[in-house]
């Protein structure tokens, strides 16, 4: 169905699930209990998720199928912010030309600065486009402030010309008057789920960027791409110019970045320097390796994980701590605390960094990995007979599958 | 007139003349060694008829066009493929997956942006990659991870990869360095039976004497770059210039 194959075809579905009930799966606890503050349900978490979703997907194009580790990607994200912020001011606050406009733009950044980058291989194409990245930050933030509007960032306001807008239009970015902060909550016994327009408009365009995904790396292209990883003399050998291809998917994987700079904007409508810097492109990085490099579902997982430590962990602090061990006796409770703060609240960078060395060194192939473990075992128990089939299954290579 | 002519190639690196006045005809459908010491330049020899070198002096005809200046996946093109000494194939990939690149150079050339329909759907790719495992005896290993096979294996299923493309030329860099004894063997025997099945040039550098006499139809013979003498097998074996290049003089060829 949809031109998949029977495999791809079922993890679609269930990210599609996923993601049109995630109001309901991210808010397992009850509104008023302590347990709430887990709760990742409202729209702004996960809008997150979704966007920077597209964000690891697309640099999973590059990075997962070529293997070229680029640093800069942040940068295709900034542009894509201001390119929609713009959009927004002189033509309507309809998202989809600001959505447009953003893939555009970022798309030609892109052919650029791959053009050039993409003459080195290895190292020396991550530092090209993390000097590349780290040079649009500084102009941003500098020389280019009447496009950018410098450190203050770049925002919409009520004297705008929007010269497809009438007196009477919405006021906040839309999708044909359904404006993005529009929500109506479910209350439900002490539950209560919320369900915003923008967070369903950026899953729905998430979707439609996870099957462009699959279609590529099911094609003939998505085989050279990762002939490239594997082989490039070979591949020079054997007719194929490794050059274009390269540049294709770095292009695509920046149009991915500029897509999901563009629904960042329009979620809300403001655009930072900050959104460009390096800290931003590694960012991606460690998603898509976390989730797992060169699988289809790992960069998304890699991008709800760490967008997940950052908003929810980051919020417990001693308070909480303290009220989680009181049951024990004093001088225990505070030593126990004493030992995790270091991690919680604003250390949740150390749990991060510690859990993304866990991952490299023992799960080379992230998250996607740690599943394929656990269902092994589960299948091992489940048919005890049938080892023949788990031994072709053993010798099955990693296909980018799961 | 050969399929491949070399005229007055000339190639240094710094103060070492690699190559000095090289010439080379290599005739449609033969088996053409070219041996030589270490040092003789039999390597840069070759990497300037792929693309890889571009020589100082000369000329390269490729059934009359030019090679020189043009990049490896042009020459391809063109019909010449490479055997390298150690088997360069794609690791990452299945054998299945291994062969079907090849097939797709040759069906779309250099760059082909198809990347929305699916690599299954590609019926005449995958019916001439299929083909092409099962000359090779390799069928029952197509979902074999490539990096998993043996280096016998590896070599075979490069040579398959080439002849996928049907080339006009094959080139061959010491396809049996390294080999066990039975390696070798299996491997002169694939390159017999392709020889006698299909319409290809084959040139190949090679060490080993049991490979090049087993195979070559012409020898060239290259000293320290330049050609000593070009003949027939028997003829070389007694040569007398040869077995001063190789063993030094007075002395029992073993």
């Amino acid at each position: 169905m949809l031109g998949l194959e029977k495999r791809d075809m079922m993890l679609l579905v269930i990210v599609f699930f996923l993601t049109m009930f995630a109001p309901f799966i991210l808010n397992p606890f009850p509104a008023d209990s302590s347990l709430a503050q887990f709760n990742a349900g409202y729209p702004d978490l996960m809008q997150r998720f979704v966007i920077f979703g597209i964000f690891a997907i697309g640099f999973n194009i590059l990075f997962g199928l070529t293997g070229y580790l680029s640093f800069g990607h942040a940068a295709f994200l900034g542009v894509g912010s201001y390119s929609a912020v713009w959009m927004m001011k002189l033509l309507t606050m309809n998202v989809i030309p600001a959505i447009m406009l953003s893939v555009i733009v970022a798309g030609l950044f892109s052919v650029v600065i791959g053009y050039v980058s993409l003459r080195r291989s290895g190292i020396y194409f991550s530092i090209l486009t993390l000097a590349f990245a780290q040079m649009s930050f500084n102009l941003a933030y500098s020389v280019l402030t009447p496009i950018t509007n410098g450190e203050t960032g770049l925002q919409i306001a009520l004297d705008d010309p929007r010269i497809l807008d009438g007196a009477n239009a919405a006021r906040y970015p839309n999708l044909f008057g359904a404006e993005m902060n529009d929500a109506t909550t479910l209350f439900f016994g002490g539950w209560s789920f919320t369900f915003s327009v923008g967070y369903y408009v950026c899953a729905i365009i998430m979707l439609l960027a996870f099957y462009l995904s699959i279609r590529i790396f099911r094609s003939p292209f998505g085989m050279m791409l990762r002939a490239v990883k594997s082989n490039q003399q070979r591949m020079n050998y054997t007719g194929l110019n490794s050059k274009p291809y390269t540049l294709a998917a770095f292009v695509i994987s920046g149009m991915y970045a500029g897509l999901a700079g563009g629904l960042l904007a329009s979620m809300d409508p403001l655009a930072g320097a900050e959104r460009m810097q390096w800290t931003a492109s590694g960012e991606v990085v460690l998603m898509t390796i976390l989730g797992g490099a060169g699988t289809l579902i790992g960069p998304v997982l890699g991008a709800g994980f760490i967008k997940y430590f950052e908003n929810i962990f980051s919020k417990i602090n001693d308070n909480i701590l303290h009220g989680w061990f009181s049951f024990l006796p004093d001088g225990l409770e505070d030593f126990i605390v004493a030992i995790i703060y270091p991690f919680i609240g604003k250390g949740w960078h150390l749990t991060l960094g510690l859990l993304f060395m866990l991952v490299v060194i023992f799960l080379p192939g992230g998250l996607v990995e740690g599943g394929q473990r656990v269902a092994r075992v589960f299948r091992r128990r489940d048919v005890k007979s049938g080892d023949a089939e788990l031994d072709a299954a053993k010798q099955r290579p990693n296909t980018p599958a799961e | 007139m050969g399929i491949l002519e070399v005229k007055n190639v000339g190639k240094r690196f710094g103060g070492l003349q690699a190559l000095s006045d090289v010439n080379l005809s290599i005739a449609e459908n033969t088996v053409h060694a070219i041996i030589g010491p270490n040092g003789a330049g039999k390597s840069t020899l070759l990497n300037c008829l792929v693309g890889k070198l571009i020589p100082d002096s000369g000329s390269v005809m490729f059934d009359g066009q030019s090679v020189l200046g043009r990049k490896p996946y042009q020459i391809n093109q063109m019909g010449i493929s490479r055997v390298f000494q150690t088997p360069e194939i794609f690791g990452d990939l299945t054998v299945m997956e291994n062969m079907m690149i090849p097939c797709f150079a040759k069906r779309d050339g250099a760059f082909q942006m198809n990347a929305i329909g699916g690599v299954m759907g590609q019926k005449d790719v995958i019916e001439r990659a299929e083909a092409m495992l099962e000359d090779m005896n390799m069928a029952d290993k197509r979902h074999m991870h490539s990096a998993a096979l043996s280096r016998g294996d590896k070599r075979r299923l490069e040579i398959g990869m080439c002849l996928s493309q049907s080339p006009r030329l094959l080139l061959l860099d010491e396809p049996t360095a390294g080999m066990a004894r039975a390696d070798t063997n299996n491997t002169i025997d694939l390159l017999k039976q392709i020889k006698d099945e299909r319409d290809i040039t084959i040139a190949i550098i090679e060490h080993d004497m049991h490979v090049v006499f087993s195979l070559a139809e012409r020898i060239t013979v290259l000293a320290q770059g330049s050609p000593l003498v070009e003949d027939t097998p028997d003829k070389i074996k007694g040569h007398p210039k040869v077995r001063e290049a190789y063993l030094g003089e007075s002395q029992d060829a073993a």
